[in-house]
C-alpha cells in the first residue's frame, strides 16, 4: 500500500453512544482528503459504524470497563480502519450470511458484516493485541 | 439525532432528523410501538433529513414492519437519499419495503 501514515489513533469506552462522534471524525478526515463525496457519506461511516458497534457489543460483550480501539492509516492508495476489541475475535471468512435472501430478508439481524464486506475493498480478521477488524477502502 | 412524530389525516409521520443506528434505534422502535398500541395503523418514515443508517436502523425497520403488518396496519418510507438508496438496494429491502420519493406521493398512496 506504500507510504502510509496513521491519521487518527483513539480509544474509546465500550459504549455505542460513543459510534457517531468517531465515525464523524472519519469522515472529516476523509473530506479533508478529498476521498469521493459517496465513500464519505456512505461507504465510511456506515461500514466503520458497524465494526464499531461489532466491536462493542459481540466483541466486549458491552461490558463496562472495556475499551475499542480505532486507528486510521492512510496511503497514496488505501484508507485503513484498524477496530481493535478486547473479546476472543472471530473469523469473518467463516460468517458468510447472505442477508438478501428471501430467508433472512425479513430478519432484524445479521446484516453489519455484509454491509461491510459490500461497501469496503477489503474486510479482514486476526489477532494483534487483541481483536483486529481491519477494513481497507481504496481511494479510488 | 431526533424522531419527531406527527399526524396528518389518518397517517402518523416520523421524521428521522440524522443517524439511524444502534444507538438510538430502539427510541424510533419504541416511539412508533406506543402509536402502534394506541391503535394507530398507517405510519411514514420520511428520511429526507437522515444522514446515514447502520444495520441495526435497517434490522428496527424490518421489525416494525411486521408488527404494523401483524396488527393489519401498514408501513411507508420516503425520501430516501441517494446514499440510502443504495444501501435499501444493496440488502434489498427495496423489495420489501413500499418507498416513495415524497412524503406527498406517500401519503397519497395508503
Amino acid at each position: 500500500m506504500g507510504e502510509s501514515r496513521v491519521a487518527f489513533d483513539l480509544r474509546i469506552p465500550s459504549d455505542v453512544e460513543y459510534i457517531e462522534g468517531v465515525v464523524e471524525l472519519a469522515r472529516q478526515r476523509c473530506r479533508e482528503l478529498k476521498i469521493s463525496a459517496a465513500k464519505c457519506s456512505l461507504n465510511i461511516p456506515v461500514a466503520l459504524s458497524e465494526a464499531l458497534s461489532n466491536a462493542i457489543l459481540r466483541g466486549n460483550e458491552a461490558t463496562g470497563g472495556k475499551q475499542v480501539r480505532i486507528r486510521a492509516i492512510i496511503s497514496d492508495t488505501d484508507l485503513v480502519f484498524e477496530v481493535v476489541d478486547e473479546g476472543p475475535g472471530f473469523d469473518v471468512d467463516e460468517c458468510i450470511r447472505d442477508c438478501t435472501t428471501e430467508e433472512n430478508l425479513t430478519k432484524e439481524e445479521g446484516r453489519g458484516l455484509f454491509l461491510m464486506r459490500q461497501l469496503m475493498d477489503r474486510v479482514e480478521s486476526f489477532r494483534d493485541n487483541g481483536n483486529v477488524v481491519r477494513l481497507t477502502l481504496h481511494r479510488e | 439525532m431526533s424522531f419527531s412524530i406527527k399526524k396528518q389525516g389518518e397517517v402518523v409521520v416520523v421524521d428521522v432528523e440524522g443517524q439511524l443506528i444502534v444507538g438510538n434505534r430502539q427510541e424510533l422502535k419504541q416511539k412508533v410501538l406506543d402509536e402502534l398500541e394506541k391503535g394507530e395503523k398507517k405510519f411514514l418514515i420520511d428520511f429526507s433529513q437522515t444522514g446515514y443508517i447502520d444495520s441495526s436502523g435497517l434490522g428496527v425497520l424490518v421489525s416494525l414492519s411486521k408488527k404494523i403488518r401483524e396488527q393489519g396496519g401498514e408501513l411507508r418510507l420516503a425520501n430516501l437519499n441517494d446514499d440510502l438508496q443504495t444501501l435499501f438496494e444493496l440488502t434489498k429491502l427495496d423489495t420489501l419495503f413500499q418507498i416513495s420519493d415524497t412524503r406527498e406521493r406517500a401519503l397519497e398512496s395508503f
